[in-house]
This record gives structure tokens, C-alpha cells and sequence, in this order.
């Protein structure tokens, strides 16, 4: 295939096309991932999660910057939500990362959510994919704000970094919304600000609370203020720590045999449903959907309908 | 299944530091479904067209104020070439004088917007432009 062939050559025009490729058309997705695969999997995957306002995209710039001047190539896949009115999204996170675009080491795209729930888009992970195949050592996936995106993001990368700011409340937030729990490492971002001290004793309290016996990797809280570069070093040795834990302890390979795992059961999912819908009498699924609208059916019995009048179509042909 | 969306980069070179009327025409494409990438102030023709080539964008629109457009805008066209993307239109918006305009047609610049033109008729053009390409 060409474009993998320029990808793997290093065309970064090529890089560019097929994330879009994998973007738009579904239909293409398993011959391209199929050439791409072998050639990935050599990336260290970052999650960045986090409110709004908590400097993320800042932080993922600056943190870029001291990864690049260590020599290794970092690749950026920033995701901000489509508008579920128009269809359409502003994709703004570049603005914190302009120096990065002329950097030849660095790939940034940005990635509209399309409707996924998630906190990240269908295709994040496929663009996570081509960046790992074009020789990117370090991928960063920035989330969409905090809230739904907890497991995705645990599941999309290696390690996750949480950013917080003092004053956002987002010390409380954390805990809520599950944030907790998927933390590989704890950013107490603004710490130039009133309430840092606090926000790091309270983090600092919630993990002895949460931390079980035989807990090997505590989360490090780690300060920085991102908008003037300070405490970035830090964040970047607590980065690769991780991922040294993670190969150490035999739970790198874990997580890539989980996300692998769920990954073919996303795809089978979607095409069972597929070849399900396609089994179905013309008009059939739209009048069952009228029927549930309407409330004659309940969803387990308009489910089971459906499945059932698939299989006896399937074996009639 | 995923439908093709449409990429817009919409980018300030240049040394001015007023961005309202880019953010203004930026929020107006999302709103008509369009993707748009804003990448901010100050940017040098490198990074505008590094940032085209990254995000793989259908249309770049150029915002100026400061009245380098006509060494700027050369310059971003030429990038463009260079990185193999010469088929992308790229418009202009801001504080261009008439007797300009030819000479940035001639130059390649598909569609030029002074003060006063409404979000509409950008839209308008847009799609028109695209359509053609």
C-alpha cells in the first residue's frame, strides 16, 4: 500500500492523509490498520486528562519541549468535542503549542470528537496508530475536559497524566468523577497560585485512603507552572519512571493485551450489528423503532425481535 | 458510518495582535458544520504551512491587520507548493486596500474579504470554492 509505505518512510504529508483516511471512511480502516500494525507498538502513549482550564494543552507544549530536547520525537493527538448542533468543532489546542509546529520531530493533530462519547474520537486511537508507525517516540493524547473520558483514556494509553488547577475545585472533582483511579501521575498545574499547597495535600490524603496493600507505583504529585515552563523536568523523569515500572512489573504487556482485546471487541460489536441490520427485512428495524418510540415494544423485547428475525432470515438464505 | 468532514485552518500571520474578527469568522464555519482548526496569533509563514500540511486541511483562511500581507501571504503560497499541498484555496480576510486585491488574485489567493463582509457570505464562498476544487 503507498501511503503506508510513505508513512513508514517518514512523508509526513502521508502521516497526515491517512489519519483523515482512518477519520472519514470506516470502510478503509481494516486494510490500512492492517498494514500499518506491524510497524507499531515501539510508542510510549500518554494520556493527559483533566478539566477545562486545568492548562493541559500548555503543559502538553511545554512538557513536548523538554522531551524533543532529550532527542526523542513526540507526536500530539488533541481531541476537543464536535458541536452536537451544527456537526461542526473549533479545534483551538494548537494555540498553546505554536512554537512546536515547525519542530520537524513533533506531529500535532487535532481531532473533533464526531460524536463519540467518550472523550476521545473513534479514530483516536488509528491516529495514535499512524504517529507510532511514523516514528514518534512519546505520543501524547490530550482528552477532551474531564467527566466521560476516564475509562477510554485508561484504556488508549500507557500512562495517564491528571491535571488539576488550585482553585477549580477540581481537587473534590477528581474523586467524583473517577478520575482517581485511572492516575498514573498527579499535575498540580498553576501552583503559582493560592490553594497549590492544598490541592496537593488533598491529593496526597485521597491516595494513603485509596492506596492498597501491594500498590507498587504510588502516584507521584508532581507541581508546575506550565505557562512558564517550570517543574517540567520532573513531570518528564516521572513519565518514563512509569513506563520503566510498567515494563518491569509485566504490566506494560497487560495493558497492551487489554486495550488489543477490547479493541477486537469494539470491531467485532460493530460488525455483528452491521450484518445484523443487513439481514433485516427492508423497513423492519425503522418500524421497530417506531413501535419502541411509541412504547408498544420495551428495548430487551424489540432487541430479541430483531435478533431473532435476523437469524431466521440468515438461514433461510 | 463516519461522514468526510471538512478542515479549515484559520491562522493570523503577521505581527498584529487583534484576533477578533479571525475568532469571529472562526466560530461562524463551526457553526455550519465545518472542522476548524484555530491556531492563533502571530504566525510565521513555516508554521502556517506546516500546520496545513499536519492537520490535512481542505481550505486555509488567512486573517491580516497589519498590512504585510503582500510579503506574507508570497511566502505562505510558496510554502504551500513546496510541501506539496499547491491545490488548497487560500482566502484572505482583514484590512486588505483594492488596489491590492489584483495582484493577490493574480498571485493565487482565491477569495478576499474585507471589513464588513458577513459570516454568510464567507460561508457562501466557502462552499463555493469548494465545490470547484
Amino acid at each position: 500500500m503507498e501511503i503506508v509505505e510513505r508513512l513508514l518512510a517518514g512523508d509526513r504529508r502521508a502521516a497526515a492523509r491517512l489519519i483523515s483516511l482512518l477519520e472519514n471512511d470506516a470502510s478503509q480502516a481494516p486494510r490500512l490498520v492492517a498494514a500499518l500494525y506491524p510497524h507499531t507498538g515501539r510508542a510510549h502513549i500518554v494520556g493527559v486528562t483533566g478539566s477545562a482550564g486545568t492548562g493541559k494543552s500548555t503543559l502538553v507544549g511545554e512538557l513536548t519541549k523538554k522531551i524533543r530536547a532529550r532527542g526523542e520525537k513526540v507526536g500530539i493527538v488533541a481531541v476537543d468535542p464536535t458541536s452536537p448542533f451544527s456537526g461542526g468543532a473549533l479545534l483551538g489546542d494548537r494555540i498553546r503549542m505554536q512554537e512546536l509546529s515547525t519542530d520537524e520531530g513533533v506531529f500535532i493533530r487535532s481531532m473533533a470528537t464526531r460524536g463519540s462519547l467518550g472523550g476521545l474520537a473513534r479514530a483516536t486511537g488509528d491516529g495514535v496508530k499512524v504517529l507510532d508507525a511514523l516514528g514518534q517516540d512519546l505520543i501524547f493524547i490530550e482528552t477532551v475536559g474531564a467527566g466521560q473520558s476516564e475509562v477510554e483514556i485508561a484504556r488508549a494509553a500507557h500512562t495517564v497524566v491528571v491535571v488539576v488547577a488550585p482553585g477549580l475545585g477540581d481537587e473534590i472533582q477528581a474523586i467524583k468523577a473517577g478520575l482517581f483511579e485511572i492516575a498514573d501521575l498527579f499535575v498540580v498545574n498553576k501552583a503559582d497560585r493560592e490553594g497549590a499547597e492544598g490541592a496537593v495535600a488533598t491529593l496526597n490524603y485521597l491516595l494513603d485512603m485509596n492506596q492498597t496493600e501491594g500498590d507498587r507505583w504510588r502516584p507521584p504529585i508532581l507541581k508546575t507552572v506550565a505557562i512558564r515552563g517550570e517543574g517540567m523536568e520532573a513531570v518528564v523523569d516521572a513519565l518514563k519512571e512509569h513506563l520503566w515500572y510498567l515494563k518491569e512489573s509485566g504490566k506494560l504487556e497487560l495493558k497492551n493485551r487489554e486495550r488489543g482485546e477490547e479493541e477486537v471487541k469494539r470491531i467485532i460489536s460493530e460488525a455483528f450489528l452491521g450484518r445484523l441490520l443487513s439481514r433485516l427485512k427492508e423497513g423492519e428495524w425503522e418500524r421497530m423503532m417506531l413501535r419502541l418510540a411509541a412504547r408498544e415494544v420495551d428495548p430487551y423485547t424489540a432487541a430479541e425481535k430483531l435478533l431473532e428475525s435476523s437469524r431466521e432470515l440468515g438461514q433461510e438464505g | 458510518m463516519a461522514e468526510r468532514k471538512v478542515r479549515i485552518l484559520i491562522a493570523k500571520p503577521g505581527l498584529d495582535g487583534h484576533d477578533r474578527g479571525a475568532k469571529v469568522v472562526a466560530r461562524a464555519l463551526r457553526d455550519t458544520g465545518f472542522e476548524v482548526i484555530y491556531s492563533g496569533l502571530r504566525q510565521t509563514p513555516e508554521m502556517i504551512a506546516e500546520t496545513a500540511l499536519q492537520e490535512d486541511v481542505d481550505l486555509v483562511g488567512l486573517s491580516i491587520l497589519s498590512g504585510a500581507h503582500m510579503t506574507l501571504f508570497p511566502r505562505i503560497l510558496k510554502l504551500l507548493q513546496e510541501k506539496g499541498l499547491g491545490g488548497i484555496p487560500v482566502l484572505a480576510g482583514g484590512i486588505i486596500p483594492d488596489e491590492d486585491v489584483p495582484a493577490l488574485k493574480e498571485m493565487g489567493i482565491a477569495g478576499i474579504f474585507g471589513p464588513g463582509t458577513s459570516t454568510q457570505e464567507i460561508v457562501k464562498s466557502i462552499n463555493q470554492i469548494l465545490k470547484r476544487v
